[in-house]
């Protein structure tokens, strides 16, 4: 896969699946980064303002550390990585070894129902690259 | 490796400040984001033990404007320079576009210098990068403490030591006092975009 240079048709597409699937069900934010911490894509609902570029940073070394902790203990991976907070969280999942999406909601979403959409946003993002 | 936007026409490239600890790898930075605070929008990401040593490392973005309609993100960043967090070192330097490779000209430090130098070599080897081929430059920091009657290796040794095979830009620097910091970013900015723009031929 090459992600260096993603075409705006590409862009778009993730774009509007990102604002379908996780946007409309109340997302705050969603971010998607490469391991590397560049952002690839960032989509909010309009009134929340993260400082996305920094965000990136520690999310993806966030990530890479528990990746690591996960070998440690003879774990290929943990999957899943949520943060909990009294009025955001932070959901971590991983589209492919490069890719990284990451959503934050508030507490009007169960984690149940994000996961899901999550999971489905996950599958159409790779199909874009097949 | 950097990512380049189309649609919002932005490029984002990622230099990693390396060296040995102590060096002044994070002295570099805070420098840069109070010189240039105009073309920083955000603060600057420091994840430091107590002791203010650099656990995992500093974060920098800064704008550089446009370059041919793009516009231009720096992410600077530092590595934590204690020997025992390679493992951490080696998670910063995931797609890495330059490096600038801080040495401490300290007498002392010379053997660590070299040390660290050859881990980068190393641990850029296990992302299949080569230190001959990544846009490098190497900064001889702490070449103030000259004055204060401290044994400063000469520039003649510090480069034969370090730049003898790799023959890349150095600059004498102070991170402390801000000589030579922004030389040494703009080296760096300008070898990394012209490498980038040979990848994309």
């Amino acid at each position: 896969m090459n992600y260096g240079v993603v075409s705006q048709e590409q862009l778009e597409k993730i774009d509007a699946i990102l604002t379908e699937k996780l946007i409309k069900i109340g997302v705050d934010c969603v971010i998607i980064i490469d391991m590397a911490g560049n952002i690839i894509t960032a989509k909010d609902n309009g009134t929340s303002k993260y400082d996305v570029y920094s965000f990136a940073a520690l999310a993806a070394g966030n990530f890479a550390t528990v990746d690591a902790m996960a070998k440690l203990v003879g774990e290929q991976e943990f999957s899943l990585l949520f943060h909990k907070g009294t009025d955001c969280n932070i959901h971590f999942s991983k589209i492919d070894d490069e890719l990284l999406l990451i959503t934050m909601f508030g507490k009007n979403i169960s984690l149940g129902f994000l996961r899901l959409n999550v999971v489905e946003t996950i599958e159409r993002i790779q199909k874009l690259w097949g | 490796m950097s990512f380049i936007n189309l649609r919002e026409k932005i490029v984002q490239v990622k230099i990693v400040y390396y060296g040995p600890g102590r060096g002044g790898k994070t002295t570099n930075l805070e420098y840069i984001n109070r010189k240039f605070s105009k073309q920083i929008q955000s603060e600057m990401v420091s994840l430091k033990t107590h002791g203010d040593r650099t656990l995992f490392f500093d974060f920098l973005p800064f704008n550089m404007g446009q370059i041919k309609g793009y516009e231009l993100k720096i992410q600077l960043y530092t590595v934590p320079g204690q020997v025992k967090y390679n493992a951490t070192r080696k998670l910063v330097l995931k797609g890495v576009d330059g490096i600038v490779f801080v040495a401490d000209a300290q007498e002392q430090m010379r053997e660590k210098n070299i040390r660290s130098l050859n881990q980068l070599h190393e641990n850029l080897r296990d992302y299949k990068e080569s230190i001959f081929r990544i846009p490098l430059v190497l900064q001889y920091n702490k070449v103030d403490l000259r004055n204060q009657g401290i044994p400063i290796l000469p520039i003649s040794i510090l480069e034969k030591d370090l730049n003898s095979k790799l023959k890349v830009p150095s600059f004498e620097g102070s991170a402390l006092t801000g000589y030579n910091v922004a030389e040494t970013l703009k080296k760096i900015i300008s070898s990394t975009v012209v490498s980038i723009q040979k990848k994309l031929q």
